[in-house]
């Protein structure tokens, strides 16, 4: 199995490529892509250069251009497309219809992705990405069980990848309008859920408060391990009680689970984490490698043993285990 | 929904002695400017493409809180005529402030720390512009700062062996409770 490593800078792609990776994900700095953070993301020189060094170590790079197209200025998504295949990207990711046209249609032979934005969890719908596009791999999004993926792989005439660490987006991917309530931006189309600008955290008695577009999210005691200031980890009041109705904060960690997504016959594992800084990208991916070398000879292992990079220190297999529909 | 496979583990940074803390306290902190604006220079000077991460968070104001000493830094990264200024205690105003213990925060600055997994162990806190800090952490996590040839300069060697040193006192130090050392 191929192993899928994030990169939100030059110096985290040259720290995947280092530790191990099979290929890297990255995107361009502006809403074309699903993690639009300040501070971070590829000029045009900088994913030229990314991928020359990525190709002299043996590393293919994947371009997410994964966010959808905003009616109007549909020619930034053309120009990251045509940008990205001339700067030799091995693969572009890819969510929204009007994309995938054009670039199958203009660079009919660049591969193509489908992002897990695109929230393709059947056959049927990864059939059509295939027949009218050519897509070559699906990316499934994190509300699957083996059992499903299983039935996926064998119904579909496209490689799967699947997550198997990092930061958890509990809706199926590309229909949350949580953060777009909060904040009038969305994340499937302006790349960022629970954008910084719309964060705050203060201070009170020892307890420290998140707000996301000025509602309350969140309030932390001293000693309480916290999460990303997104809606769906926030504790809310209900008439049963308040806490965490969605999620916890706590991160995918399938190491466990790498043997049945191997014989479900997934192609490619993919570490989600591009905001990280690269001391992140070099432990994880590091971690994965291992993993998968010891996986070769036949051992396996409980979990990925990361706890500390995962938000509330915490690692869960996520759906991956589920029963329930 | 917590899973019943969570597992559950830290690795924090460690928290210098508050012997340390009195120490230092009643030193004046004039001394300190010259060598900081010094760094400060060579930095902006060695990693220009710093200011291109930085974007339009380059004119901000940003405290840096060393919570495990008594004093603070006022970073004012404007490029080409950058400012920094140790300071008792953070002023009002500032744009965005960045606190948690000193190994923290260099570890973070060197890409040995990341910085949301400080964050998720609430030993490094955010307040205020929290655009301008994510930028600030991410373009500083990117330059890859050679904090030995900044601090020392033409002596590198030196330096080398020097932080070396004193890398190994400070892992030597116990981590915060909970945590694992450093490293
Ligand atoms: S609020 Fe949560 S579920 Fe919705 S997009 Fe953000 S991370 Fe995903």
């Amino acid at each position: 199995m191929e192993l899928i490593c994030p990169a939100g800078t030059p110096a985290s792609l040259e720290a995947a490529v280092e530790a191990g990776a099979d290929a890297i994900y990255c995107g361009f700095r502006d809403e074309t892509n699903a993690r639009n953070f300040p501070g971070l993301n590829f000029s045009r020189e900088e994913l030229r250069k990314g991928i020359a060094f990525a190709h002299r170590h043996g590393v293919k790079v994947l371009v997410a251009i994964n966010t959808f197209a905003r009616a109007g200025s549909f020619e930034l998504w053309q120009a990251a497309v045509d940008d990205a295949a001339a700067a030799g990207a091995d693969a572009l990711i890819l969510a929204d219809l009007a994309t995938l046209d054009y670039a199958s249609r203009r660079h009919p032979d660049q591969r193509l992705h489908v992002s897990v934005q695109a929230g393709a969890a059947n056959p049927d719908a990864i059939r059509f990405y295939v027949e009218a596009f050519g897509a070559r791999r699906v990316v499934l999004p994190r509300v699957l069980n083996v059992m499903e993926i299983a039935t996926i792989v064998r119904e579909s005439d496209c490689e799967t990848e699947v997550f198997v660490f990092g930061g958890l987006c509990v809706m199926e991917e590309g229909r949350c309008s949580l953060s777009s309530y909060a904040t009038g931006k969305s994340p499937n189309m302006n790349g960022v859920c629970s954008p910084a600008s719309d964060v705050a955290y203060t201070e009170r008695d020892g307890r420290i408060s998140s707000t996301l577009g000025g509602f309350t999210i969140n309030s932390f005691g001293k000693n309480e391990l916290a999460g990303y200031p997104t809606l769906c980890k926030g504790r809310f009041a209900t008439p049963k009680g308040s806490g965490y109705i969605f999620e916890e904060p706590v991160s995918l960690d399938a190491a466990v689970m790498l043997p049945a997504l191997r014989d479900a016959g997934v192609t490619a594992l993919k570490i989600e984490g591009r905001q990280r800084g690269r001391a992140y990208i070099a432990e994880v991916v590091r971690s994965f490698r291992d993993i998968l070398s010891g996986l070769d000879k036949g051992q396996t292992a409980s979990s990925a043993g990361l706890a500390a990079m995962a938000e509330g220190q915490t690692g869960t297999v996520g759906a991956y285990r589920k029963s329930w529909r | 929904m917590r899973d019943p496979e969570t597992t559950e583990l830290q690795g924090l940074p460690p928290r210098l002695p508050q012997w340390l803390a009195r120490a230092v306290a009643p030193l004046p902190l004039a001394p300190l400017q010259p060598a900081l604006a010094l760094m400060l220079a060579r930095i902006s000077r060695a990693y220009p493409e710093l200011y291109d991460r930085l974007g339009e968070h380059a004119e901000k104001r940003f405290g840096i809180d060393p919570t495990d000493l008594p004093f603070a830094f006022v970073l004012e990264p404007k490029p080409g005529r950058p400012v920094v200024r140790a300071v008792r205690e953070l002023p009002e105003g500032l744009d965005a402030s960045i606190r948690g213990p000193l190994a923290g925060l260099i570890g973070m600055a060197e890409g040995t720390f990341d910085g949301d997994a400080l964050f998720f162990s609430r030993v490094l806190w955010v307040e205020g512009d929290v655009a301008a800090a994510l930028a600030l952490r991410n373009a500083i996590d990117d330059a890859r700062i050679d904090f030995d040839n900044i601090l020392l300069g033409g002596f590198a060697p030196l330096a080398t062996r020097l932080s070396d040193a004193l890398r190994k006192r400070v892992r030597s130090l116990p981590a915060l409770p909970g945590g694992r050392a450093w490293n």
